[in-house]
């Protein structure tokens, strides 16, 4: 192993200059500094739904509305995402700009896919009249979600801009860190959306 | 209320007719700033403005109009409890001269300005300026998110100050509890300009801590170690982390209150299975820890002068570290202790009074390390150092009562009575606002290469210190008597003494900022006097004083190597104080940019359009910030450099001076 690549070891940007990952280094120690501001935010509402999911006020319970089969296709859509994400990361890691762009499609599409899945699920729900301003409860579960939502709906943009910056800039030194940053964003929210699925619909079902 | 299309809920009514004293309070906001602007565009000074100071990227220009918007929040936040005072002191079974409903709006804005955007501005103002400098770094890690924190904060302040003129503030005080502050008890625009100006201004607070936490971890000179930092940059690091942490409380408890005002939900509604105490434990638990973000970098500018006025090394630096991380993550467990007497169980009172009693520990220690700094020391009494000496004493008897209001069954009798008021006010006064006056005092020198005048700052010390007394000693009192918080009016006769006392204090805390005011007009036309372009007029220990007053663009022209700490203060005993080179390397800066005023201009905008209801308008506001955004990632150039020649020309002037002070010194 060169000197060159054990400079900043967990920094996935390969064939750059020092120079390019302490510009890394530092935008990406901020970001990550982000994702914990944005963590919090989660776990309070996360916090909320767990105070408010028995206060339903006489309306619907989660037991009586969530459907877990398409819990569970919009987690495996949002898995598959991630997976496509990474298969991007590792085609950025060789520098091979077609396949990144590629991927990074692919990843596109899963996460509309995943806000189309959940607009449908919202749409049924407000159908059987369980709205936002039903319950305590149920403005704690359509924020949790709709906040996660526009989460991913913030990423599908960058995505969309980073393809752009690919095609204008090549692979330069701002858009590989870029890319490098959307990738902890993708993957943090299919983390979050993870324990959305084992705190919202998990219990619901099993209950 | 009707909503119409074009201008949502936004009718001539909104003018503040309601009552003279509004109406008089927004003609001074409205004449007061067409005054500005008026100066300003008869000195021709607009493009001057704008080229070198509202589109600056520079860490230390920022920090300046961080100050200087604090100042201004100051002077406002001032009036407010000028304003409160006189109210009480002549409501004994009177009327006195505020409505009820007038008399909430002001107390509600006074701490919501105090606290949001007096501190904070302040306090960000002077980390801006000199953390980097500390840390002898050329610039801080984003010095664009940066300008748009500024910008962001000056929005949010900009939206209370136009609640004076266009609508109401809330009254629902600065904690704004549900369900008071629901739509169907508060149904004007008060509490959504209360929501949104603090939304804005947490957005921005939280932009800078990460940029903060990021040039404290990754820009240090090189060879600083963590534990060679100087203690401001560890308080302004614990302080950043603090709002990290924090800030989404504020963010979610004001977020989920607006969705139950504009959306009908029920978060905390009384029906529909809303949770009131979610909302008190979510704000508090932001609350708590914010208190430690305007108190803990304060600590670090008394740890700071202390040592300097002292002559001697700061006494116990890790353990004062140490405290600081423990108060820091300390801060986190003590929530509760705000609603103790809103239905949690004796257990879960018991846990909280203790963890409250237990932060009173490293607080206590630092007291005692600041004590034994001055022990033995050279001690000279400029006015930085007299207000050191002002907190210790005062900050002590403050947190005395703290501790007997973290006794729960105590804090049964005293909760929501004057006894906390003047306990919180005893905190921050002389905890916060003292530091950011020593602050101010200790590095004006820095900034403008220039000393403040040291016979008006003392008048002002005075004048604020004994205004500090007689205005919340008698709160004290009156807690005592059992006179509850925010009374527009009372009935007791006994009361009405103190409250005038009181007056008295704020009177005399008034000719202190009229002294302030008239230290920094003299300051100004005396500058001659004082100039002190070498950059180090105190005999300071940190690398601030190691560059010139004020310090170039670039701060320093070649990174100091640093192996210890108090990096300057070892140079200086070593003889060998600067360290210059025949030849420079060109520096690489940040252009100037607009989209801070333009960040700002754009939340400003979409926090107004929300509070009326102008949803149009509220659209092109987010539109125009994700287009903003996109935008500015496809420019190229958004750095310059500065040459060698022009680096080597700065630096010989300021050789210059240095040499010049030397002789004049030997």
């Amino acid at each position: 192993m060169t000197t060159e690549m054990r400079h900043h070891p967990g920094i996935n940007l390969s064939h750059s200059r020092p120079e390019d990952e302490r510009h890394a280094e530092v935008t990406v120690f901020g970001f990550w500094t982000f994702l914990m501001n944005d963590a919090i935010l989660f776990a309070l509402l996360f916090a909320t739904y767990a105070t408010m999911v028995n206060r339903t006020a006489g309306g619907p319970t989660g037991a009586e509305l969530f459907d877990i089969g398409n819990a569970f296709v919009e987690t495996l859509v949002l898995l598959l995402s991630s997976f496509s994400f990474g298969m991007g990361a590792v085609a950025l890691k060789e520098g091979r700009e077609h396949p990144l762009k590629l991927w990074l499609g692919v990843t596109l599409v899963l996460g509309l896919g995943f806000i189309g899945l959940e607009l449908r699920e919202f749409a049924g729900l407000i159908g059987q009249g369980a709205t936002a301003q039903t319950s305590g409860f149920l403005s704690s579960f359509y924020v949790l979600l709709s906040i996660h939502g526009l989460h991913v709906l913030v990423g599908c943009i960058w995505i969309v801009v980073m393809l752009a910056q690919v095609s204008t800039f090549g692979l330069s030194r701002q858009v590989r860190s870029r890319i490098l940053r959307l990738g902890l964003f993708w993957h943090f929210l299919d983390l979050v959306w993870i324990v959305i699925f084992t705190t919202v619909y998990l219990p619901a079902v099993a209950s | 209320m009707n909503s119409s299309m074009l201008f949502g809920k936004l009718t001539f009514d909104a003018l503040p007719f309601y009552s003279p004293i509004a109406a008089g309070g927004a003609a001074v906001i409205v004449l007061g700033g067409a005054g500005v602007v008026g100066l300003i565009t008869w000195l021709r000074a607009w493009p001057y403005l704008w080229r070198e100071w509202f589109t600056t990227t520079d860490h230390k220009k920022i920090g300046m109009m961080y100050v200087i918007l604090a100042l201004v929040m100051l002077l406002r936040g001032f009036v407010d409890a000028l304003m409160m005072r006189a109210q009480q002191a002549i409501a004994m079974n009177a009327e006195g001269y505020l409505t009820p409903d007038h008399f909430q709006q002001v107390f509600s804005s006074h701490g919501t300005i105090m606290i949001f955007f007096m501190g904070m501005p302040f306090l960000f103002g002077i980390m801006n300026y000199i953390v980097p400098l500390q840390l002898g770094a050329r610039d801080v890690a984003f010095p664009l998110l940066n300008a748009i924190g500024l910008w962001l904060t000056a929005a949010g302040a900009a939206l209370v100050m136009a609640s004076l003129v266009i609508g109401v503030f809330s009254t629902g005080g600065w904690t704004g509890y549900p369900p008071y502050t629901e739509l169907s008890y508060s149904p004007t625009v008060g509490v959504d300009y209360w929501i949104m100006a603090l939304l804005v201004s947490g957005i921005g607070t939280t932009l800078s801590a990460i940029n903060f936490i990021v040039t404290i971890y990754k820009m240090r000179a090189p060879g600083m170690k963590l534990m060679q930092m100087p203690l401001f940059c560890w308080t302004a690091l614990c302080s950043s982390l603090l709002v990290i942490f924090a800030i989404p409380g504020l963010t979610v408890a004001g977020g989920l209150l607006a969705l139950d005002r504009y959306l009908g939900m029920h978060f905390f509604t009384n029906d529909g299975g809303g949770n009131v105490m979610n909302y008190a434990n979510i704000f508090w638990i932001f609350g708590h820890p914010e208190v430690y973000i305007l108190i803990l970098p304060a600590f670090g500018i008394f740890s700071t002068v202390i040592p300097t006025f002292s002559q001697k090394k700061l006494f116990g630096y890790n353990v004062l570290v140490y405290a600081t991380m423990c108060i820091a993550v300390l801060s986190f467990t003590v929530w509760l202790h705000h609603f103790f007497t809103m239905g949690a169980d004796a257990n879960v009172n018991a846990f909280f009074g203790i963890m409250t009693m237990v932060i009173a520990v490293p607080t206590g220690v630092k007291v005692y390390d600041w004590i034994l700094t001055m022990y033995r020391g050279r001690l000279r009494f400029d006015t930085p150092m007299l207000w050191s000496i002002a907190f210790i004493v005062t900050f002590v008897i403050g947190g005395m009562t703290g501790v007997i209001l973290s006794i729960p069954p105590l804090d049964y009798v005293f909760h929501n009575t004057l006894f906390l008021i003047a306990h919180f006010h005893n905190m921050l006064v002389p905890g916060m606002l003292f530091g950011l006056f020593a602050g101010y005092a200790y590095w004006f020198p820095k900034a403008t290469g220039f000393r403040l005048d040291e016979r008006w700052g003392r008048r002002a010390f005075v004048f604020w210190v004994v205004g500090f007394y007689l205005a919340f000693m008698p709160l004290y009192v009156l807690g005592f008597m059992g006179a509850a918080r925010r009374m527009a009016y009372y009935d007791q006769p006994e009361w009405q003494i103190y409250f005038v006392v009181a007056a008295v204090g704020a009177f005399s805390v008034l000719l202190g900022i009229g002294c302030q005011v008239i230290q920094l007009v003299v300051s100004i036309r005396n500058r001659k006097g004082t100039m002190d372009l070498a950059g180090d007029p105190w005999g300071g220990q940190t690398l601030e004083w190691s560059t010139s007053s004020p310090p170039p663009e670039y701060n320093f022209a070649v990174l100091p190597q640093v192996s210890e700490l108090d990096a300057f203060q070892v140079a200086k005993e070593a003889g060998r104080p600067y360290v210059w080179p025949t030849h420079y390397e060109p520096i690489e800066v940040p252009r100037n940019t607009a989209l801070g005023p333009i960040f700002g201009g754009l939340a400003f905008v979409l926090g107004f359009a929300v509070v009326w209801h102008i949803w149009w308008l509220a659209a092109f506001g987010i539109a125009g910030v994700i287009a903003t955004i996109i935008a500015r990632s496809f420019a190229a150039e958004t750095t310059r450099i500065i040459s060698s020649e022009e680096i080597m020309a700065t630096e010989l002037r300021w050789h210059a001076d240095v040499r010049a002070k030397q002789e004049a010194n030997s």
